[in-house]
């Protein structure tokens, strides 16, 4: 009796015990099977519905929403001196700003009035250059900023070069000003942090171009809503930097500072600012970085500087000036990022060494002073230190050299490059564009969505749905299809390479260290510069944009999935190859799986980096909302239609990057 | 043979006749963490809960409950416990660095509970100083800057304090390195300059949060002896916490132990060996070298009748180690005198008992 009661109770209990396994293990096979079935179910639709309901609208041609922006545009532009708003507000904005850029501009870039030179000539500025470099860093740096801004002069840029520098310079003291005194408060307040994070958040997802068309509504186009539009641009990291700065300066020394009675003032200044003093200057190093990229790209509306040669030679396809200026735009950001780099190490070697040369250095940096004073005086009396001398020779050396070298290619090597273009574009590109722009736009749209709540969860399929709608609502969606496919097929090649390079990266610490350098230097150059090379290569195409996008994108996904490899448990690995597993095993049932987490990551910032920069390709012939934003920047017509293209873009953002990081969440769960 | 009556060192002075007056007096605390945390000692209910229950019911933890003790002035008062006993967040509590739930923190007769920011900070500056398990020294300034930051709080001159964290510097024995960085020293050596920096105040009371727990076991000693000796020099009033048994023993003149933020037991050393309050305490003190810890006091029986009592004299405050030469060398059990007065005797038998008996049973 006891028995028959028994049984049939231990098989229940061990079936309710068991069923989590078998469960998810259907549930993951599923997942993937689901996603096949929607594609399955999309492409038998095509066949049937293709080029119905397909929402496209030719280059010329407008909606009412962006006859609306318009309107907005050109009431604004009517009422900007009337309107209160405008007259008490953003005109006293861009007026601060604007006399700020000036003020620098004059001071090293721009003739002054009553002079037909700025006030410091270039002796001056290189002078300081070194001076300051080597006072915030070591000799070392000092040489290479000595070496770097006489190189721009050679190249013939001067005065762009210090265009660009003035307002670099420029927006990051305004994103500073603002930035480091949020960001300390964020440290400090958990609300506050908690407030301020989801827009930091939002604000690193949008590609660097969407800040420009909203600006130039309120600031117009030129120097100052460039200026605000970089700051906007370059601050989150030193909020985010300095927050974290702040965060992590240990518990127990705050607590000791406490207990000895400090007032939270005596805290903050003689605790934790201190402490956190070298990842500030990191958090500066970043906002520098993203200032320079985003001043370069703000040529489109009209910055001046270096981006502006980029964009006329990359609209006139001369490669070869467009490369000059390239060059000297990785110049300026290969001395900018060492010499902050060097001024956050400083702080660690200085104190290490001995007083008596500490004294010196005292001594030392004073005469440094006085040379660079005279050097700028000189540079503010006499012609020969005030213009640089020559015409540029070594710069159209260069540019000549290229064109050359371009030439050669594009006559020798056309037939290797167009194969390789056109099998990729035939093969790969248009099919999935076809697949994308000619469905009926319903169809893609819940294709999108459910594939998003499969793959995230119900909550980024909402997301969603909800940019899908908004989508059709710019009016923009063939176009937007279109810089899907693109984006879409960038993101895979990113994906290859990034697992093949993070994964060899991730096993090999002797790999590790020869790459890892050249990918930090990549992540450090603006996004433009990448367009100039593939541009000689492969003409204007969006195929030139595609791969431009890859080389930029590709090394932060390197970096995520090697880290993320090498975040594989020793241990682990080593009871896999202890029980027999080949190397081919090893990464594909070990160590990939295990950083799960860390390739949905690099999917993710793949994507956010190969979209801002499908769009930037634009410039070279990539056409879609890139060209649309491009355009409506230019004329006065397609205004709207360019707002409606960049808000366009930030919706494609947005769904990209809610759909893959639910993805991460459950994969890292 | 006569000689060995007295000469037996006593092993620490048992503060008999210390000054009523506790510096520190600690009255029902309660330390609660969680939503509504100020509802539960006022509940006669909740209060009786354990720490698991109260956690289901209210979502609170308890990490320090109903904790009363004085602390002597001169007296070295020791905390222990295991971790998650609650005893970092008391010593926080005794200077409001975690504010506490409910009970009373007299020190020197004033409710530090009812002070307001400014006077404790006050308090925090002149009066309590403390020193941590991770040091917590500025990594950005030099070891004499370390020592002088809280005088330079205060706002005290350069020149000043400078003199004054130079002295501090020798005392714990750190001349030579007043120059270097922390990170340049070896653990021992910054929580040296941790010490220093809690001394350097001339507080009333130090307060130390296990600060040896980080270092090696030969360092850990050498700096117990040091706190000995600094206590010797000083005399200041310590409270010390520690989940450390033999470091608890070694330094403290009372121990309390904790659990479950509850007090077990609170009493000298050779109290809680001798006379342990529960299976916990017993548990804890088992592995004690008992020979150690035990006086005369905790051995010693009746006189009977038949017993010879023409032996040495011995005080009950004799640790049983150091008087086992003499009993076994006496002929007769040896007597333990008070003030004139027999207590009892000890002989061959009950001193074997505890030294012969000490690894087994306890």
């Amino acid at each position: 009796m006891t028995v028959a009661v028994r049984k049939p109770e231990k098989p229940e209990r061990t079936g309710t015990e068991e069923p989590p396994a078998p469960a998810r293990r259907v549930r993951t096979v599923s997942r993937s099977m689901v996603v096949a079935a929607i594609l399955l179910v999309w492409l038998l639709l095509f066949t049937v519905l293709r080029g119905k309901q397909t929402l496209s609208l030719a280059a010329a041609d407008l909606t009412d929403l962006h006859r609306w922006f318009n309107d907005v545009n050109d009431s604004v532009g009517a009422n900007r001196n009337s309107n209160p708003l405008f007259l008490y507000f953003f005109n006293e904005i861009r007026l601060v700003i604007d006399t700020l850029v000036t003020f620098v501009q004059e001071l090293i870039s721009q003739p002054t009035p009553g002079r037909p030179v700025p006030r410091i000539g270039w002796l001056g500025v290189v002078g300081i250059a070194g001076y300051v470099s080597w006072a915030v860093g070591n000799w070392r740096v000092a040489l290479l900023a000595v070496a770097g801004f006489t190189f721009l002069g050679l190249q013939g840029l001067w005065q762009e070069s210090m265009d660009t520098l003035a307002l670099t310079l420029s927006a990051v003291l305004v994103a500073l000003l603002f930035a480091l005194p949020l960001g300390v408060w964020a440290g400090l307040s958990d609300r506050v942090n908690r407030i301020v994070t989801p827009f930091l958040d939002f604000m690193q997802t949008m590609p660097t171009f969407v800040y420009l068309a909203p600006l130039t509504l309120f600031f117009l186009i030129g120097p100052a809503s460039a200026t605000i539009a970089t700051a906007i641009y370059a601050a989150p990291p030193a909020i985010r930097i300095t927050a974290h700065a702040i965060r992590s300066v240990p518990e127990t020394t705050v607590e000791a500072a406490d207990s000895m009675g400090a007032t939270r003032r005596q805290a903050l200044l003689k605790v934790l600012l201190p402490m956190s003093r070298r990842t500030v200057v990191m958090g500066v190093n970043q906002t520098i970085m993203a200032a320079l990229a985003m001043v370069t790209i703000a040529a489109l509306i009209d910055a001046p500087g270096l981006g502006k040669t980029v964009v006329q030679a990359l609209q006139s396809l001369d490669v070869g000036t467009a490369f000059n200026a390239g060059l000297a735009i990785v110049v300026m950001a290969i001395v900018l990022d060492r010499v902050t780099t060097a001024a956050s190490g400083r702080a660690e070697t200085a104190r290490g060494s001995a007083s008596p040369f500490l004294r010196w250095r005292r001594h030392l940096l004073a005469g440094g002073a006085v040379a660079a004073a005279v050097l700028v005086y000189l540079s503010h009396t006499y012609v020969w230190a005030a213009e640089f001398p020559g015409e540029g020779g070594v710069g159209s050396g260069i540019s000549k050299g290229t064109t050359d070298v371009t030439t050669w290619a594009q006559d020798n090597l056309a037939g290797l490059t167009n194969a390789f273009r056109d099998i990729l574009t035939n093969g790969l590109l248009n099919p999935f564009q076809t697949l994308l722009t000619d469905s009926p736009w319903w169809l893609v749209g819940a294709a999108l969505v459910a594939v998003g709540t499969v793959l995230g969860g119900w909550r980024a399929g909402a997301t969603a749905a909800v940019c899908v709608g908004l989508l059709v609502g710019t009016g923009v969606w063939s176009d937007a299809m279109t810089t899907l496919a693109s984006t879409a097929v960038a993101t895979v090649l990113v994906m290859l390479l990034g697992v093949v390079l993070g994964v060899w990266m991730g096993r090999s610490a002797l790999v590790d260290r020869l790459l890892r350098p050249s990918l930090d230097a990549a992540q450090v150059m603006p996004p433009f510069v990448y367009l100039v090379p593939f541009l000689a290569l492969f003409g204007a195409t969006r195929f030139t944009a595609i791969v431009a996008a890859v080389v930029y994108a590709a090394p932060v996904a390197v970096k995520i999935i090697a880290d993320g490899v090498r975040a594989v448990p020793g241990a682990t690995v080593e009871a896999a190859t202890s029980s027999g597993c080949s190397t081919w095993q090893l990464i594909t049932k070990v160590q990939l799986p295990m950083s799960r987490g860390a390739l949905t990551l690099a999917t993710n910032q793949g994507l956010i980096y190969v979209l801002s920069m499908v769009v930037v390709g634009g410039l070279v012939g990539a056409g879609a909302l890139g060209y649309d934003v491009v355009a409506g920047f230019s004329q006065g017509q397609l205004y709207g239609k360019g707002l409606a293209a960049g808000l366009a873009i930030v919706l494609l953002g947005i769904m990209f990057d809610r759909i893959t990081q639910a993805a991460a969440r459950r994969a890292g769960a | 043979m006569t000689p060995a009556t007295t000469e037996a060192p006593r092993r620490r002075d048992t503060p008999e006749d210390r000054a009523p007056t506790p510096v520190i007096s600690v009255r029902e605390l309660w330390k609660v963490f969680g939503p509504k945390a100020g509802q539960v000692p006022g509940s006669e209910e909740l209060r009786g809960l354990t720490r698991r229950e109260l956690m289901d019911r209210t979502g609170c933890t308890a990490a320090v409950r109903d904790v009363s003790f004085d602390v002597a002035p001169g007296e070295v008062f020791v905390v222990m416990g295991l971790s998650g006993s609650g005893k970092s967040t008391l010593v926080r509590c005794l200077t409001r660095l975690i504010e506490p739930t409910a009970g009373e923190i007299l020190f020197e007769g004033e409710d530090i509970r009812d002070a307001d920011a400014g006077r404790l900070r006050e308090l925090r500056r002149s009066k309590f100083s403390m020193v941590f398990q991770h040091f917590g020294l500025l990594p950005h300034r030099r070891v004499v800057d370390n020592v002088a930051f809280g005088l330079e709080i205060r706002g005290m001159s350069r020149a000043e304090r400078t003199r004054r964290a130079l002295e501090v510097v020798e005392l714990v024995g750190l001349s030579g390195y007043e120059s270097s960085y922390p990170d340049q020293l070896s653990g021992g050596m910054q929580q040296r300059v941790g010490l220093a920096r809690a001394l350097a105040g001339d507080p009333d009371v130090l307060l130390f949060d296990e600060p040896f727990s980080a270092l090696d076991p030969l360092i850990r000693r050498d700096m117990q002896n040091e706190v000995v000796r600094l206590h010797r020099e000083v005399g200041k009033t310590m409270v010390f916490i520690t989940h450390d048994l033999s470091e608890a023993l070694r330094l403290g003149d009372r121990i309390l132990i904790m659990r479950d933020g509850r007090t077990v037991q609170c009493g000298t050393g050779d109290e809680l060996v001798g006379a342990p309050a529960d299976d916990y305490v017993r548990d804890f003190v088992r592995d004690v070298p008992r020979g150690d810890v035990l006086t005369l006091r905790w051995i010693m029986r009746p006189a009977d009748p038949g017993d010879a009592l023409d032996g040495p004299e011995l005080g009950p405050d004799v640790v049983v180690k150091e008087a086992t030469r003499a009993v076994l060398a006496a002929e007769k059990p040896v007597k333990v005198v008070e003030n004139g007065k027999l207590l009892g005797i000890v002989g061959d038998e009950e001193i074997l008992a505890v030294v012969a008996g000490q690894e087994g049973d306890a």
